[in-house]
């Protein structure tokens, strides 16, 4: 299906649909964060443009990357852009009722949505995390190096949000290019599609460009300076940019510090500013573009759901942080690594079902790959089950135009209209048609000419209420088209795992009694 | 008996004899067992569960499906039937009815009413719901390089120690989303429950069984030699030993003399032309379907150190083994088509990843790699190709498009490596080498 999908994408010269509706949540006014990495040192930051208002994003500049002080003045600045916004979300609570497993709890009404352009942004989202949630502020006498206070709690933020990110279908933290692949095929390669300025070029080319056309130009064209009309979206910079334009500016900065002028200096400044500004504005728009594009779309029906775990999963870290508990550890344990696998993986399960029921074209995708399939009903017979008090168990012969890949006994699921669960069946049948056997007209008019391909047997098992009659509209009539789906609508998280506490011996015990590791011994060829 | 003076029954019984004076007798809290493909793993697995019932001990089975409980089961009831045995099975998962014809295996879904048994059995799974229960003094884990490190953690508070049964070779566990982020660690959830064991109890004691029973001697040393080059292994019969044999002589076409091959030296190669196909290629599919079709028709024979008597090859002693699942699903189409049955008491034919652990006579094999444009760490995976080369006791037919040593040398293996992650030798690029090396000298080209 995406292989179709990117060459129509090739034959029409722009992005094709991958989608019909949007499948991830969009805050009302997300918070975009554009950062841009010095070429040469990992985790020193040039500058960023973060803000939720479109119009007047806020521009952090450090002037000499290399230099350390400046460096977390820009970490306070980016705190105290981030930190409000945080703030403005976490006293804004609903109630949760409590439940059969849990008592009542409340869960902020909304939590801050990060978007940045692109996947390297997000990698570096959790580098600034890492590189910040330890540091030492100038509460700490003993600190070396002080930071400004608000620093480490946004390393804490940061690292809770990329770390969010690694759950399939979360929202909290995002990049615009995985949100727009999701939803559009272009006509280039995956990687290609890393390029935010390429993906736009596809998927919304200019007036009078072609999607191809307007990619390239935004990959490789150069103004007559040889800078890039859409400069990369960043963290890392431009070649070009960064030996032509930017490293004079900086010599001009260092020589007006060195010459301790202020005048100098400022307008030194000033003109490193202008340089990171124009260089992040492209992209920014962008973002913002992307943001347009996809509000759009209309939202699909569990997104709303997904985005109510973010939103638990950010009261969850403000609960923390609020109690006074440490930043998060440089590792996970052996039981909160297993336990966040199992949490992912389940999350993956229901994305993976929801993305199918809110959206046909990823239906189709999974009834192709025989996962799922859609048919007329051309029989219902009444059955009852064995037993003290006989349950409605009705057989129905379906004939659809998929091959499902189901042995007999396989369990199959249908999402009923005003059910909360899905209704279970059983595969009893699956037999491939010869091509051209006659079966009778759908009613609703199917599309006409193509061959059924399969005759399918189900033999419903749930959803129609715990009479001895059928709850009305819980068995398909005659005629009536149903889909069902091979996988579980709903899936089950796993069983619980063992506390911290009772790590088991082979898994080295709980954390903290290993013995620490020892240094490698100093050898001649050690220069640190 | 063999020109070497090599004795594949009683180096067999040295193994499983040093395994058995560990895990009864030793100080250790694990023993790891190594197991190549076909050497008796089930065996040892009953036979220490009747050693340890009969020390009076009370122990736990963990497997990985429940395929392999009931099989388990049926085993050890079928060895020793007055042994007190517990099925502990899902609610919406029954055991195989097999069971039924052992009056001693008790089966149920809680493990309430099992604590009593000597042996109680379940999947990894279902273990890990249990909860609140006196550990068992012993247990015994199959499968456990398939098993991932994170059920381990779920289920080891079960038991105080436990001898641990596997094959390093095959498939490793994977998880459906990225777990690079605990790469390196020792604990890391998506590894092999073996390499997080080994790794915080390095002083564990490690055994190997040296001789492989199901593997033919045509086929032993090529497997050994490409999945397992440190631990080499040999076969338990000689050449001469077993012997595949045809009633009809055959037609000259391609399809008979790739089986003719095969039945002259344990291995065949099927060569289509070179081309880049989708992944149910049809022309490949379909001649997987003539070769099973011929090797039905033709009358098979197998004569093998079990029995003095031919033994017809029929359907269920064959299996179709493929990487993906719709191109199992398109392999079956085809087989119906042809008039072949397949599914339960037919060919099986399925996934490297379902057939792990499952023996055949005759084997048919569509090439991961056939056809494709790529090489990627899936196709290239060592285990999968591992799974697909040993699967036989006679004869291994692998049908294939030209040029995948060429595709292999454009795509050299370049997965990243990571600090504290132990490099897995051989990698898949070089064990694909190996197996394409040998195999063509078994090559039948065949054109559409």
């Amino acid at each position: 299906m995406n292989v179709l999908a990117r060459a129509e994408a090739v034959a029409q010269g722009r992005a094709v649909p991958a989608a019909t509706v949007r499948h991830r949540w969009l805050a009302q006014s997300p918070l975009v964060f554009v950062p841009l990495t010095t070429a040469g040192e990992a985790g020193a930051p040039l500058g960023a443009m973060i803000g939720t208002d479109r119009a007047e994003p806020t521009l952090l500049v450090v002037p000499q990357p290399l230099d350390r002080s400046l460096r977390f003045d820009f970490f306070a600045g980016l705190a105290a852009a981030v930190l409000p916004v945080v703030d403005a979300y976490a006293d804004d609570v609903e109630t949760e009722p409590a439940t059969r497993n849990r008592e009542e709890t409340e869960v902020c009404a909304d939590a801050p949505q990060v978007i940045v352009p692109n996947g390297a942004a997000l990698e570096y989202v959790r580098l600034l995390g890492r590189s910040t949630r330890y540091l030492r502020t100038v509460e700490d006498p003993d600190a070396p190096h002080p930071v400004p206070v608000p620093v480490p709690l946004l390393g804490r933020w940061l690292t809770h949000w990329a770390e969010r990110a690694r759950t399939p279908g979360s929202a909290l933290l995002v990049a615009m290019t995985d949100l727009l692949t999701r939803h559009w095929a272009t006509g280039q390669s995956a990687m290609e599609d890393q390029h935010l300025g390429g993906l736009l070029g596809w998927i919304d080319p200019p007036q009078g460009m072609d999607g191809p056309a307007a990619a390239a130009r935004a990959q490789t064209g150069r103004d007559r300076d040889g800078l890039l009309f859409s400069p990369p979206a960043g963290p890392a910079t431009d070649p070009v940019f960064d030996n032509r334009v930017l490293a004079p500016a900086l010599e001009r900065y260092d020589a007006a510090k060195a010459a301790g002028a202020t005048g100098p200096l400022r307008v030194a400044e000033a003109d490193v500013r202008r340089l990171v500004a124009s260089q992040l504005r492209p992209t920014w728009d962008d973002v913002w573009h992307g943001v347009d594009l996809l509000r759009a779309l209309p939202e699909g029906g569990h997104v709303a759901e997904r985005w109510k775990r973010d939103r638990w999963s950010f009261t969850g870290h403000r609960d923390r942080v609020r109690a006074g508990e440490p930043p998060q550890p440089k590792r996970d344990d052996a039981v909160t690594a297993a336990q966040k696998l199992a949490g992912r993986e389940t999350a993956q399960a229901r994305l993976f079902a929801q993305e199918a029921l809110d959206d046909p074209l990823v239906m189709a995708a999974r009834r192709l790959a025989g996962e799922a399939f859609a048919g007329t009903v051309l029989a219902v017979e009444m059955t009852y089950s064995e037993g003290r008090r006989p349950m409605p168990r009705p057989l129905l012969t379906l004939t659809t135009p998929d091959t499902p890949q189901a042995d007999p006994g396989t369990k199959a699921y249908r999402a009923l209209p005003d059910a909360r669960s899905a209704q279970t069946a059983e595969v009893l049948t699956s037999v491939p048609q010869a091509p051209g056997t006659q079966v009778p007209a759908p009613r609703d008019g199917e599309a006409a000419g193509h061959v059924p391909s399969c005759l399918v047997t189900v033999r419903l098992t749930g959803g129609m209420g715990t009479g001895r009659v059928p709850r009305e509209g819980s068995v398909p009539e005659v005629g009536e088209r149903v889909t069902f789906t091979l996988f579980a609508h709903e899936p089950r998280s796993g069983p619980a795992l063992p506390d911290p506490e009772a790590t088991p011996w082979t898994h080295g015990g709980p954390p903290g009694t290993a013995t620490a590791d020892v240094p490698d011994t100093v050898t001649a060829e050690d220069f640190l | 008996m063999t020109q070497d003076r090599f004795d594949p029954g009683a180096e067999a019984s040295a193994a499983t004899a040093a395994i058995l004076a560990s895990t009864l007798h030793g100080t250790a809290r694990g023993v790891v067992v190594d197991s190549p493909p076909g050497a008796g793993k089930s065996t040892l697995v009953v036979r220490a569960a009747r050693e340890l019932a009969a020390a009076g001990e009370q122990l736990m089975i963990v497997a990985q499906t429940n395929a392999q409980v009931d099989d388990l089961a049926d085993r050890l009831a079928t060895a020793e039937p007055t042994l007190p045995v517990g099925r502990l099975h899902g609610a919406d998962s029954p055991p195989d009815p097999v069971l039924d014809r052992h009056p001693e295996v008790a089966k149920s879904s809680s493990v309430a009413d099992l604590r009593d048994r000597a042996v109680v059995i379940a999947t990894a799974a279902k273990w890990a719901y249990v909860k609140d229960v006196e550990p068992w003094r012993h247990a015994i884990v199959d499968e456990a390089y398939q098993m991932r490190s994170d059920a381990l953690l779920q289920v080891a508070g079960l038991f105080e120690r436990a001898l641990f049964v596997g094959d390093p070779g095959q498939l490793d566990p994977f998880s459906v989303v990225g777990a690079e982020q605990w790469a390196g660690l020792s604990w890391d959830p998506s590894a092999s429950a073996v390499v997080t064991l080994l790794a915080h109890n390095p002083g564990l004691p490690q055994h190997r069984l040296p001789v492989s029973w199901r593997l033919p001697a045509s086929a032993a040393p090529l497997v050994s030699r490409a999945f397992y080059p440190y631990t080499p292994f040999r076969s338990g019969t000689g050449h001469g030993d077993r012997r595949l044999a045809f009633g009809v002589r055959g037609d000259g076409g391609g399809f008979d003399r790739v089986l003719d091959e095969a039945a002259a030296s344990g291995w065949g190669l099927l060569e289509l032309p070179a081309r880049h196909t989708p992944r149910t290629d049809p022309e490949a599919v379909r001649a997987t379907a003539a070769v099973v079709r011929r090797l039905l028709d033709r009358g098979g024979a197998t004569y093998s150190e079990r029995d003095a008597q031919a033994a017809p090859l029929t359907a269920d002693r064959i299996a179709v083994g493929t990487a993906h699942r719709d191109q199992a699903a398109a392999v079956r189409t085809a087989l119906a088509a042809a008039g072949v049955p397949a599914g339960a008491g037919g060919v099986a034919v399925d996934t490297a990843n379902r057939l792990q652990g499952r023996e055949f006579d005759v084997t048919v094999v569509l090439h991961p790699l056939s056809g494709r444009p790529d090489a990627t760490a899936f196709h290239l995976e060592t285990g999968r190709l591992c799974v697909l080369a040993s699967r036989h006791r006679h004869a291994c037919i692998v049908v294939c498009r030209a040029g995948v040593a060429d595709l292999l040398d454009e795509h050299p293996s370049s997965e990243p490596v990571r600090l504290g992650v132990t490099v897995k030798f051989p990698d898949g690029w070089e064990a694909n080498h190996a197996v394409l090396a040998h195999l063509a000298e078994h090559r039948v080209s065949w054109r559409p």
